[in-house]
């Protein structure tokens, strides 16, 4: 379990963008992923996008990660943002932007 | 595997029993909801906190046996 929480770490720290997700950025494979892929290919920030469905250690461990039940989640220089309902509710507010592009990235 | 409104919101007020909790099933389908939680409790935290608030609330329940529950939290305005 601490190998794959350093795993985890690893990806948040040393990805701008980083969202956790069921399927891939090309194929979603949930609807609430496939939400947020947009919301970011709308905002136009390039992020890696991580299959939890590759490992089941990855999908426990990164629940544990942001002490978070679900996916996806997106991280943002190291920090966990939200989930699909924050990350949509930030980006009709103009929050995701704004917050984006304090922290130097889009 | 699903989970009635009813006891989406016993489970919510019982860990913030000051809260006004709104659910709706969204697919009639016992499965997929949506809920808005107002508390008190959430003056000062961030989203995710607030989020993280109603899902301890839930003890365990969200992402297993409630498969999908859109949330909105915020505290009440005076």
């Amino acid at each position: 379990m601490s190998d794959i929480k350093e795993v985890i770490d690893h990806e948040v720290k040393s990805n701008d963008v980083v969202l956790f997700m069921k399927g891939t950025p090309e194929f979603p494979m949930c609807g609430f992923s496939g939400r947020v892929v947009q919301i970011l290919n709308h905002v136009g920030v390039p992020f890696k996008g991580i299959n939890v469905l590759e490992s089941d250690e990855l999908r426990q461990g990164i629940k544990s990660y942001a002490n978070w039940p679900t996916i996806p989640q997106l991280y943002v220089k190291g920090e966990f943002v939200g989930g699909c309902d924050i990350i949509t509710e930030m980006y009709q507010s103009g929050e995701l932007k704004e917050m984006l592009a304090d922290k130097g990235i889009a | 595997m699903a989970m009635d409104a009813k006891s989406i919101e016993t489970l919510i007020r019982a860990a913030l029993p000051d809260a006004q909790v709104e659910i709706r099933d969204l697919a009639g389908d016992g499965d997929h909801y949506a809920a808005s939680v107002i508390s008190a409790t959430f003056r000062g935290k961030s989203r995710v906190e607030q989020h993280q608030m109603v899902y301890q609330a839930l003890k365990g329940r969200m992402g297993g046996e409630l498969h999908a529950l859109a949330l909105t939290t915020s505290a009440p305005k005076d």
